[in-house]
Parts: C-alpha cells; sequence; structure tokens
C-alpha cells in the first residue's frame, strides 16, 4: 500500500471516528436539549402574551388561556421540528451536519470576554490559549527530554542513566493536576512569585496584554514541562540506547569522530522517526488532559470553556467544545499515524 | 529461578511489591478495623464535631518550634450538685493551657433529663483568679420528665457578647472571636495556666440528670495528620481511601485487560476478514477522546464510583487489544498450534489451552502497568467533582480542600498526603508490572520463535 493510500485509509478511520463521536455527544445531550428547547419556547410564548394584555383578557377562563398558549406552542414546536424525537433520521441529520458545518448556535448560558454568546466565537477565544499552551509545553518538554534522553541512552548504566530512568518513573506516577496545586502553593502562596489564577488580568485590548498573558501562562507551563519530560527522556532513552550499540556507532567512533557529535547527530538522526511519532501522540494525549489542567490553573482555555460548559450543563457549548477538542485530538492522532507510515514502510504493508 | 523469583530479586520488583504489601495492610486495616459505618458517616459534619477544624498534624509543632494548641477532648469532670429549693448539678473541667496561640473554639455537650426549662450557666475560671461567666440560658422546655442533648458552641453570640462585657482585654481587640476574649492575657497572647469551665444547671422543678458530659477546647494540631475544613480527619480518610483506590485501580485494570486479551487473541486467531474488521474498531476506539466523554458520561448518566469504574474499564482495553493480537498473530504459526489443531481440537480449546497461558505474564503486567492510569483519572474526576462525594476517595479529599481554599491558608497536609498516596500507589504498580515484564521478557519471548 502506498503511503498515499494509507494516509486516506487513516483519514477515512478518522473521519468515522469523528462522527462517531458527535452521534455520542448528541445522544447523550439530544433529550435534555429537547426538554430546554421546549421550555424555551413555552417561556417565550408566555412573556409575548404578557406583553399584550388586550388578548388575555379576551379570554373566559383560565383552561381557555391554557389551551390557546398550548396550541401557539404546539406550532412552534412543528416550525422548529422539535414534535419529532431528537433520534428521528431527520432532526440528527440536522443536528450532525450543523456540527460538522460548524454551526454550533448560541451558549444558553456562558459568554466570551466579549459578552459574545455565540459558541464558535467563544471557542475561538479560547481555543488559541490552549495551543499556546500546549504546543509551548510539547516543544519545551520533547527539547528537554531528547538532550537528556540521547545524554542517558549513550551512556547506558551509567548515573546520569539511572537518575533519569528513577525521574522518569516516579513522575509520572504523579498527577500532574495534583502536581499543579503543589506548585500553586509553593509558588503563588508560600513565595509569591507567580498568581495563582492563570487568567490574565488586562483586557485582551490592552498593549501590555501578551506579557501579562506570558506571565499568568508560567506556572501552568512549569508544572506541565516538570512533569512531562520525564517520561520522554526515558522513551529517548530506549531508543537510543538501542542505536548505540549499532556497528555503524562503532565503526564512527572506530575512525575517530568524538563521541559527542555521533550523539547528538548521527545517533539522534536515526532515532528521530519513532521519536517524532510519539511527539504528535503525546501531544494528542496532552490536549485530552487540559481540561482537569485548566481547571487547576483557571487557564481560560478550551479545557476550562469544557469544564463550565459541563457544570452549567450549557449543552450548545458542550457539543461544539466536545466537536472542537476532538477534531484536535483526531489531527494529531492522524499526523502520528501517518509519519509511522512514513518512517516505517512495515506498517502500511499490512 | 522462577519467574516470580526473578521479579522479586529485582530491586524494582522488590521495591514495587512491598509498597503494594503495605497498600493492601493498609486496606485490609480499613475494612476490618473501621466500622462500616464510618465510610458513610465521613460525609456527615455531625459525626466529626469533636474534631478541631482547619488542624495542623500534631507532629508540626515540632518543625515550626511554636506550642501549636494541642486539641484537648475532656471527659468525665468532677461532679457535685445539691438537692433544696432548687436542684442544682455542677460539672467542673479543669485543664492546663501552655501554649502560643488561641484555642480555635469550645464545645461543651452533654445529655440532660429533666422537666421544666432549667437554666445552664458557663463560667470560666482563669488562671489569673479572674472569672467570666459566658453563658446563661434555659434548656428546652420539657412538659413531662425527658432527656435532651444539649451543645454550646464558643461561637454562639451569646457567648462571645458575655465575653466582650466581661473580659479585660476587649476593648483592645474589637471584633475578636469568644476565645481569644477568654484567653488573652491582655498582651496580645494568651494567658498560660490553669483554667477551669463551671458547668451548673440550676432546676426549679425537680430532679435533673447529667451525663455524657464532654468539654472540646479545639486546638490547632490534632491527631497523626490533621484535619480538614470540616473537622474530618485526614489520616482517617486516607486509610478509607486505601481500599476504595485499589478497588477501582484493579477492577478496571483486569476487566480491561480481560477484556482486551480476549479480543485481541480472537482476532489474531482467526485472522483474514475477522481480523481485519475487528482492527477497523481497534483503530476507531484508540482514537476516542477518552476524558471529555468520561466527563460528560459522568455529568449526564452517573457519577456513582461503580459506574465510573465501568465507564473507565469501557476506554481501557484497546491498547492491549493491539499488543494482544500481535502476540496471537506470532503464536498461531508454531507447530503445537498447527498439531492441536490437526488433532481436531476447536478454537475456543486452542485459545485456551495453547495461546491464552502463554500471554499471561503479559497480562499481569498490563494488569499492573494499568492500574495507575485508571486511579489517576478516577482522581482526576473526583477532584473536579464529578464522582459522587459520598465514598472519602483521595481525589474527593483533594476537590474538598480545592473547593476551602487549603492552598491559599497554607494548609499542606490537606494538599500533599492524598497526592502523596495516589502516586506511592500508582508508583508500586508501575514498579511492579515493569519488573514482570523484565522478568519474563514476555514480548520478546512471544515474537522469538517462529514455527
Amino acid at each position: 500500500m502506498g503511503l498515499a493510500r494509507y494516509a486516506a485509509s487513516r483519514a477515512a478511520a478518522m473521519s468515522g471516528v469523528l462522527l462517531a463521536t458527535v452521534l455520542i455527544t448528541i445522544a447523550v445531550v439530544g433529550s435534555n436539549m429537547d426538554v430546554i428547547l421546549k421550555q424555551g419556547i413555552s417561556v417565550q410564548v408566555r412573556t409575548e402574551l404578557a406583553a399584550d394584555p388586550a388578548t388575555v383578557a379576551s379570554f373566559g377562563t383560565p383552561e381557555e388561556f391554557e389551551a390557546y398558549v398550548a396550541g401557539i406552542v404546539r406550532e412552534r414546536e412543528v416550525l422548529l421540528g422539535l414534535d419529532e424525537p431528537w433520534y428521528s433520521p431527520l432532526r440528527l441529520g440536522q443536528s450532525v451536519y450543523r456540527v460538522i458545518t460548524l454551526d454550533f448556535g448560541h451558549a444558553t448560558f456562558l459568554t466570551g470576554d466579549t459578552g459574545s454568546t455565540s459558541v464558535s466565537e467563544i471557542i475561538l477565544e479560547k481555543l488559541p490559549r490552549t495551543i499556546l499552551l500546549f504546543t509551548t509545553a510539547t516543544a519545551a518538554i520533547s527539547l528537554i527530554g531528547i538532550l537528556l534522553g540521547a545524554l542517558a541512552g549513550s551512556r547506558a548504566g551509567s548515573a546520569p542513566d539511572r537518575a533519569t530512568s528513577a525521574f522518569a518513573v516516579a513522575s509520572s506516577s504523579f498527577p500532574v493536576w495534583w502536581v499543579g496545586i503543589l506548585m500553586i502553593f509553593l509558588l503563588a502562596f508560600t513565595y509569591q512569585v507567580f498568581p495563582a489564577r492563570s487568567t490574565p488580568d488586562l483586557p485582551p485590548t490592552d498593549p501590555g496584554y501578551a506579557a501579562s498573558l506570558l506571565y499568568h501562562m508560567a506556572l501552568p507551563l512549569i508544572t506541565l514541562v516538570l512533569v512531562g519530560f520525564g517520561s520522554w527522556a526515558y522513551l529517548v532513552r530506549n531508543f537510543m540506547s538501542g542505536i548505540m550499540r549499532e556497528d555503524f556507532v562503532a565503526a564512527k567512533a572506530a575512525i575517530g569522530i568524538p563521541r559527542r557529535r555521533i550523539v547528538y547527530t548521527h545517533a539522534l538522526r536515526n532515532a528521530a522517526p519513532p521519536i517524532v511519532t510519539v511527539l504528535a501522540l503525546s501531544l494528542s494525549g496532552s490536549l485530552g488532559g487540559a481540561i482537569i489542567t485548566e481547571a487547576v490553573f483557571d487557564w481560560p482555555g478550551m479545557g476550562r470553556l469544557y469544564f463550565e460548559a459541563i457544570t452549567a450543563l450549557d449543552l450548545p457549548v458542550i457539543v461544539g467544545a466536545t466537536f472542537v477538542l476532538t477534531v484536535f485530538f483526531l489531527a494529531s492522532v492522524l499526523a502520528a499515524d501517518i509519519l509511522y507510515g512514513y518512517f516505517d514502510p512495515r506498517i502500511r504493508a499490512r | 529461578m522462577s519467574a516470580a523469583g526473578r521479579v522479586l530479586r529485582s530491586r524494582a520488583g522488590a521495591a514495587g511489591a512491598a509498597l503494594l504489601l503495605v497498600l493492601a495492610a493498609t486496606s485490609v486495616l480499613a475494612v476490618t478495623a473501621v466500622p462500616p459505618e464510618a465510610f458513610r458517616e465521613w460525609g456527615n459534619p455531625a459525626s466529626w464535631l469533636s474534631h478541631p477544624r482547619a488542624a495542623a498534624p500534631a507532629w508540626a509543632g515540632l518543625i515550626q518550634q511554636e506550642r501549636i494548641p494541642e486539641h484537648l477532648l475532656l471527659e468525665g469532670p468532677r461532679a457535685g450538685g445539691s438537692a433544696g429549693a432548687t436542684h442544682t448539678e455542677t460539672r467542673v473541667f479543669e485543664f492546663d493551657y501552655e501554649y502560643d496561640g488561641f484555642p480555635s473554639d469550645l464545645i461543651y455537650g452533654f445529655e440532660a433529663s429533666y422537666e421544666g426549662s432549667p437554666l445552664l450557666l458557663l463560667r470560666l475560671e482563669r488562671p489569673d483568679g479572674s472569672s467570666m461567666r459566658i453563658y446563661s440560658a434555659p434548656l428546652p422546655f420539657h412538659g413531662e420528665y425527658g432527656a435532651q442533648h444539649v451543645r454550646v458552641f464558643s461561637a454562639d453570640h451569646a457567648v462571645r457578647k458575655n465575653a466582650a462585657m466581661q473580659a479585660p482585654a476587649a476593648p483592645l481587640l474589637p471584633g475578636a472571636p469568644a476565645e481569644r476574649l477568654l484567653f488573652s492575657d491582655g498582651a496580645g497572647g494568651p494567658l498560660a495556666g490553669r483554667y477551669a469551665l463551671v458547668a451548673d444547671v440550676h432546676s426549679a422543678a425537680g430532679g435533673i440528670a447529667v451525663s455524657g458530659e464532654s468539654l472540646v477546647v479545639g486546638g490547632r494540631a490534632f491527631g497523626l495528620m490533621g484535619t480538614d475544613e470540616l473537622r474530618r480527619d485526614v489520616a482517617t480518610g486516607l486509610l478509607l481511601g486505601a481500599p476504595i483506590a485499589l478497588f477501582i485501580g484493579l477492577s478496571v485494570s483486569i476487566s480491561s485487560v480481560a477484556a482486551g486479551l480476549l479480543y485481541g487473541v480472537y482476532a489474531g486467531y482467526r485472522g483474514g476478514r475477522t481480523d481485519e474488521a475487528m482492527m477497523r474498531l481497534n483503530d476507531v476506539a484508540y482514537a476516542i477522546p477518552a476524558l471529555p466523554l468520561l466527563v460528560m458520561l459522568a455529568v449526564t448518566v452517573s457519577g456513582s464510583i461503580f459506574v465510573m469504574a465501568g465507564f473507565l474499564a469501557l476506554f481501557g482495553w484497546v491498547g492491549v487489544a493491539k499488543v494482544s493480537r500481535s502476540m496471537a498473530l506470532q503464536i498461531r504459526t508454531r507447530g503445537y498450534v498447527d498439531a492441536a489443531a490437526l488433532m481436531g481440537h476447536g478454537s475456543g480449546r486452542i485459545i485456551r489451552r495453547h495461546i491464552l497461558p502463554q500471554m499471561l505474564p503479559y497480562a499481569l503486567a498490563s494488569v499492573a502497568i494499568s492500574v495507575p492510569a485508571a486511579i489517576t483519572t478516577e482522581a482526576g474526576l473526583s477532584f473536579l467533582g464529578l464522582v459522587d462525594p459520598s465514598f472519602p476517595t483521595w481525589g474527593q479529599m483533594l476537590h474538598d480542600a480545592d473547593v476551602h481554599g487549603a492552598g491559599s491558608r497554607g494548609m499542606w497536609w490537606w494538599i500533599v498526603p492524598p497526592g502523596v498516596m495516589i502516586a506511592v500507589t500508582g508508583l508500586a504498580f508501575v514498579l511492579l508490572g515493569n519488573a514482570i515484564e523484565s522478568a519474563t521478557d514476555v514480548r520478546s519471548q512471544a515474537l522469538r520463535t517462529r514455527g
């Protein structure tokens, strides 16, 4: 199978996952959504009638009035297609179509920084912050991890190697968010170096906004890097220690190429394919963890938006945020898959 | 040497096994020594009233070089009384107070049986010889002789008012709580020495019986691990959390590894179109973003801890299925499998007798390695407040700590221990899993020989 065909088949699988996730999301929120919409219509009709005392006065008994209201409510429900259940093929199709075309509608409770209730606008506001935090963290983690892992892997069994392995096992046992709580406790409350809440205190229009954003980002960034780089170094170390045993390394050492140069150019280049692949995968993993991490630090990104939407049961935001999170998650999984297939043709040949 | 022996010989394996043994012993202790009601009582504030609020561990004073007020629970006071025109029951609690801080509160509780509405008088006698009447109020009216449970808190408005009128230091300390006024030495610190709380119950309508008296002088240091904002003993919470964490971790990892193993082995053994279809499904499951869906399911379906374990298992089998399929593909090509097939054994029997036993070490290692993820994910969901709070899990404790601002108030004993427990539990299983993997060298063994 050629790379293009392999990539296409992976992309098809990912679209299937995306569709499945959208369907699951709609299934989970669908019935609640209908109830809320119907209540909204009922309230709307009554508010309109309250502003029109002449019509209200024309009814003889409360029963007549109620029957009239029920009639109008029914009419509007039919107009909106709410007379069919959410799982009817027509409505399900409409819902899926709307989500896929990024038409998420308006939020029920939440608003963006500018007060907008459009779900797309809210998401567009939060998404860059999540990407900023997590790509910066992943870049820093992989840089430290690759250098440290190369050092450890080139001298298997040495003191730095054993320290790296021990640190990797220990740091992977700590939940990131708990280390975050500790960091806030230490660096925000005990020693007041960084702010405890990561929401920038300046409006986005202020010239100092970028600096404020970076200052507020420091604590979550430090935490993510601190917890993340150990297991990265361990991974790179394992790839490297295998490569350092290869004949070509011994040959290069024999013709007098300095060890440092062998490790950081020749060996590391050979270890690059799996490293790049895992890099793409780890980005998707960290995006999933954004919900808890952003909640701890109060970082105003997608993860916190999702959590706020869930706790307030703001259904349009839940649907929109799930979709966008899933798209990004799948994009990085797809990137990892294609890189893997590119570097390792055996995978394609299955 | 047997595989188990090799696991225990390796340093990591021995450390993991030792940690696990301690955790298992803790869990057994929690389940047997602590009555089952304790699990339910954890979330009930009334059952923690005799504990101090937000107290540091008792040993914290050694580190901070000060005499942190200890928590005093006084029972069995000196009893006296007189019967005349009015019947009087007197109880005297004497205690030494030699600390560098003020008590956090005073709570006097007792059980009284009486008729009518007797008068309760509380008086505090201080080391300097002065005496303050801090409380004077009738007990609830009983038309017929009956029992009444009574509790007086120093947070009571009347107590504070009385203290403010009588304490010599009161004008210097506007707005100070009652305990501060009652124990002040007039110069900003507490007056050291022997105090006595005298409680009189006067009844004009016949006999009274007083029992179950206790005086709590709330300290700022208590027990092994201190207490939280809701007066709960942190050490008890850590103890109760152990069996729950082990249950979540093991039930999730065992069920997801078993499901993934069967799925993968079946796909690998059958091969062909079945394999292809099952692996495509596996790819789909692999790419599903678990945490957002878990959060959504916790909110909309149920936050019960058992349902949560089910959901976690639902997302956990995917990786195991992938690896066990490739292992099964290799084992399938071996001679004895062909031989068994030639002898007419069914595929179920071949999988059961010849393939699954080969994969046991891998399965064990996977169980151990996937426990920490299950525990941390559950703890994360609890931390977000999405799991039913009636069980004292470590994640739930951290959630409570977060809600009550433990970090900003410097309550490290509420933040550090639960996280350390989560990490240590995870570490134990990771060490053990790594040791099993390297001792049995499972993957390479399965992949080494063909035919």
